[in-house]
C-alpha cells in the first residue's frame, strides 16, 4: 500500500489528540476535574466521548476481518457491542451515577462497606483493563505494519506514549473532548470511503454474491503467502502453486489439495481461478485479530454464538472503562439520557463495518488466506477505487484506525491508574495518578512484546466474558438487591470471574484441542455467568448478619432522584474535599 | 443559597424551612431523609417499579434476540436474513426500546417527586 498520505493521516491524527487534550489541560485544575470532569459534562459531549471510547480496534478493524473470514454470524460482535449499552441502561446507568463514586471499587466499598470487595474488585479492573490495553496496542502495531513496514512494536509504543501524555497531562477532562473529537473522527473515517467504496461497486455492476457461503474467488488472482501458514481445506481444491506446499517444491504446477490441513511455505504464490472456494488460515499459525476462536465455533457453532451474545449483552456494563464515564454525568437522568445517545452513535457506527466485511468478500478473499483478514478495511480503498483517490481515502481510514486504538487505550489506562493511584500507591493526588498513569500503560506495553500474537478478538472477548461474570452480578446485586454481603459478592466475583479467567486462558494455552470440553472453556460467559449470580446469592443468603447496616440508607441514595436526596452525594463531595490540592 | 463555594447543588423545596419546623405534620420528605418506616416504603415502592420497568424491557430484548440463530441456523436460506438483520434491522428496536425505558424510568421517579413535595 502506498503511505505517502497514510503517514502524514495517523501523525495528523496523533498531533491532533495531543492538541485537544492540551486544550483540556488548562481548564483542568482540580482533583475532581482530573478524576470526573468535575461531573459537568453534558449528554451530548459525554455520549460522543463514551462512543469514541468504546470504539476500539476490534470495531475499527476487527469486526469487518472477522466477516470477511468467518461470514455473517460474527455480526453478533457489533450487535451485541451495541445491546450491552441497552442492559447497562436498564439495570445500571442511573444508580451508578448516583452512588457517587468514582470507580468500580468505589462503588464496591460504597454498597458493601468492606475494604476486601473493594480490593477484589480492584484487581479485576487492572485485569480487565489491562488485557483489554494488550490487543490495542498490538493493532496499533499491526496497522503500522501494514501501512509501512514498521517494525510491529513501533505503533505500540507511539500509541502508548501519546496515550500517557495526554491522560497525565488532563486526566479524565482532557480525554472527554479527545474522545468526543475521536468519535466523530472515526465515524468520518470509515463512513466516507464507504460511500465511494458503495459507489465503486455498484459501478462494477453491484455483483452480489458476497453474502454467499463460502466466500469464492470472483476472478482469477495470484495471491503471494508472505508469512508461512496452515491453511484448513473442507473441500478438495485445485490451485496452481509456485513454491512450497508441506515441505514440497512446486514450480508453476497445477495441483490437487486433498481435504485436511496444508503448510504454504513463505514466498509461495497460489494462483486460484474464478469461482474456487476461498480457503482460510488455521488460527494456530497467524495472531491478527480476526483469528476468533475458530475450532470452537465449528464444533458448538449454536453454543458460540449464545456464549458470545450473553459475554457481550452483559460484559459492558463491567468495563471498566464504560462505567467511569458515567460518573461524568452531573446527575442520574444526564446518565440515563446520555445512554440513549450512546446507543444511536454506536449502533450508526456499527453499520459500516459489516459494509466493508461484505465488500471485503467480494474484492479482497484472498485477506482470509493469507491471515491478513484485519487489514481489510486499510487496502479496500486500494484494491476497488486504486490511484489518488484509493491513496487519500486509504489514509482517511488509516487516521481513523488509529483514533481508535489511541481512544480506548486512552479510556483503559485512565481507569486502571485510577485503581492504581487509589488503591496501590502509597498516597494519593495528581502527582501519584500521573505515575499510575505510566504504570498502567507500561505493564500491558511489555507483555505485549513478550506474548505477541496473542488474537485480538480472543483477548477482547475474553476481557467481556470475565466482565460479564464479575462485575455484572455485584452491580445488578448491589444495586437492586437488599441482602447482598460482603462475603457473598466477594465469593462471586472469585468464582465466576476468576473461572471465566481461567477457562479462556486455558483455550488460549491450546488445552484440551477439541471436544465438549473445549467449546465450554473457549465460550465460558454461557455457565461462568449464571455460576457468580448463583454464588452470589447463596452465600449472601447464608451470611444474613454481614449485610451492611447502612444498606436502606445506600439504596435509597442509589435510586431516588436527585431533588429528594438533597442535591448531591456526601461521600463523593467529601472525598473530593480531601483531594482538592 | 449556602455561602460556602463548593456546594454548587441548590436544594429546591416548595416549602421554606420554618414552615416544617413549626408544623408537626411529618411531611414524607422528612421521613426519607430520617429513614423511618413510611421512608423506606417510599425507596422500596420506587425500586420496584424501576426494576418492573428494566424487567419488562429486558424480557423484549431476550424475546426478540434468543429466538435469531436458531431461526439462522433453521432457515435454508438464513444467511441472508442474517445480513440484513444483524447488519442493519436490529438497530433501530435497540434505540427505540432505551428511549421508552427512559421515559418510563423519569416518568416513575417524577411521580414519587409529586408524591412527597406535595404537602
Amino acid at each position: 500500500m502506498n503511505d505517502t498520505y497514510a503517514v502524514p493521516a495517523v501523525a495528523l491524527v496523533v498531533v491532533a489528540t495531543v492538541f485537544v487534550g492540551a486544550f483540556g489541560l488548562r481548564i483542568s485544575r482540580t482533583t475532581s476535574d482530573f478524576y470526573v470532569a468535575s461531573r459537568t459534562v453534558g449528554p451530548r459531549l459525554n455520549a460522543a466521548a463514551i462512543s469514541g471510547e468504546y470504539l476500539s480496534a476490534a470495531s475499527f478493524l476487527g469486526i469487518a476481518g472477522l466477516v470477511l473470514v468467518q461470514g455473517p454470524d460474527m455480526l453478533w460482535y457489533p450487535v451485541g457491542y451495541t445491546a450491552g449499552y441497552l442492559v447497562l441502561l436498564l439495570f445500571v446507568a442511573a444508580p451508578l451515577r448516583r452512588s457517587g463514586a468514582y470507580t468500580l471499587p468505589d462503588f464496591a466499598e460504597a454498597r458493601l462497606a468492606s475494604k476486601t470487595v473493594r480490593r477484589l474488585a480492584g484487581a479485576f479492573v487492572v485485569g480487565v483493563g489491562w488485557l483489554y490495553l494488550l490487543p490495542q496496542l498490538q493493532g496499533a502495531g499491526l496497522t503500522l505494519n501494514v501501512l509501512t513496514d514498521a517494525p510491529e512494536w513501533l505503533g505500540g509504543v507511539i500509541v502508548a506514549v501519546v496515550v500517557c501524555a495526554t491522560v497525565a497531562a488532563g486526566g479524565m477532562r482532557s480525554i472527554t473532548f479527545v474522545q468526543a473529537f475521536q468519535y466523530w473522527l472515526k465515524l468520518t473515517a470509515l463512513l466516507v470511503p464507504a460511500l465511494f467504496l458503495v459507489l465503486a461497486w455498484q459501478g462494477d455492476g453491484g455483483p452480489r454474491h458476497a453474502f454467499d457461503e463460502p466466500a469464492e474467488f470472483r476472478e482469477q488472482r495470484v495471491v503471494r503467502v508472505d508469512e508461512t501458514v496452515d491453511l484448513k481445506l473442507a473441500s478438495p481444491l485445485t490451485v496452481t502453486v509456485s513454491g512450497t506446499i508441506d515441505g514440497r517444491r512446486h514450480d508453476d504446477r497445477r495441483i490437487d489439495l486433498p481435504v485436511g490441513t496444508h503448510r504454504i511455505d513463505r514466498g509461495t504464490r497460489l494462483t486460484f481461478t474464478k469461482g474456487d472456494t476461498v480457503p482460510v488460515a488455521d488460527r494456530a499459525t497467524n495472531g491478527g485479530m480476526s483469528t476468533s476462536l475458530a475450532a470452537g465455533r465449528e464444533e458448538r457453532p449454536l453454543y458460540a454464538t449464545y456464549g458470545l451474545i450473553l459475554a457481550t449483552f452483559l460484559g459492558t456494563m463491567g468495563l471498566p472503562h464504560v462505567v467511569v464515564r458515567f460518573y461524568t454525568s452531573p446527575h442520574g437522568v444526564a446518565a440515563r439520557r446520555t445512554t440513549v445517545v450512546v446507543l444511536g452513535l454506536i449502533g450508526a457506527f456499527y453499520l459500516l463495518p459489516p459494509v466493508y466485511g461484505a465488500l471485503g468478500r467480494l474484492y479482497a478473499p484472498d485477506l482470509a488466506l493469507t491471515g491478513d483478514a484485519d487489514a481489510a478495511v486499510l487496502l479496500l480503498p486500494d484494491r476497488m477505487i486504486g490511484g489518488l483517490g484509493g491513496d487519500l481515502l486509504g489514509a482517511l481510514v488509516a487516521g481513523g484506525a488509529f483514533a481508535a486504538f489511541l481512544s480506548t487505550a486512552s479510556g483503559l489506562t485512565m481507569a486502571v491508574a485510577g485503581v492504581l493511584t487509589q488503591d496501590v500507591l502509597p498516597a494519593r493526588g495528581v502527582r501519584h495518578f500521573r505515575l499510575g498513569t505510566v504504570l498502567a500503560m507500561a505493564v500491558p506495553l511489555a507483555a505485549s512484546g513478550l506474548v505477541g500474537g496473542l488474537p485480538v478478538a480472543d483477548a477482547v472477548g475474553l476481557a467481556f466474558a470475565v466482565s460479564a461474570s464479575s462485575f455484572c452480578p455485584l452491580l445488578v446485586l448491589g444495586i437492586w438487591w437488599r441482602r447482598l454481603t460482603p462475603p457473598g459478592a466477594a465469593a462471586g466475583m472469585l468464582v465466576g470471574g476468576g473461572s471465566a479467567l481461567l477457562a479462556v486462558a486455558a483455550t488460549m494455552a491450546g488445552y484440551p484441542g477439541t471436544g465438549t470440553l473445549h467449546a465450554l472453556l473457549a465460550w465460558p460467559a454461557l455457565w461462568s455467568v449464571p455460576l457468580a449470580f448463583l454464588t452470589m446469592v447463596l452465600v449472601s443468603l447464608a451470611t444474613p448478619g454481614k449485610v451492611p447496616a447502612e444498606t436502606p440508607a445506600i439504596l435509597a441514595r442509589f435510586h431516588l432522584p436527585e431533588e429528594l436526596v438533597g442535591g448531591r452525594t456526601r461521600a463523593a463531595t467529601k472525598e473530593i474535599e480531601l483531594w482538592r490540592r | 443559597m449556602p455561602n460556602d463555594p463548593t456546594e454548587r447543588r441548590v436544594v429546591v423545596t416548595g416549602v421554606p424551612r420554618r414552615t416544617r419546623r413549626t408544623s408537626g405534620y411529618h411531611r414524607p420528605r422528612t421521613e426519607i431523609d430520617e429513614q423511618t418506616t413510611l421512608g423506606h416504603t417510599y425507596v422500596r415502592s420506587l425500586m420496584r417499579s424501576q426494576l418492573r420497568a428494566a424487567l419488562a424491557v429486558f424480557a423484549i430484548l431476550v424475546l426478540l434476540v434468543a429466538p435469531l440463530p436458531l431461526v439462522f441456523a433453521a432457515m435454508p436460506d438464513g444467511a441472508g436474513l442474517e445480513w440484513a438483520v444483524l447488519g442493519f434491522g436490529i438497530y433501530p428496536p435497540l434505540v427505540l426500546l432505551a428511549h421508552w425505558h427512559v421515559r418510563r424510568a423519569e416518568r416513575n421517579e417524577q411521580d414519587l417527586v409529586r408524591l412527597v413535595e406535595d404537602r
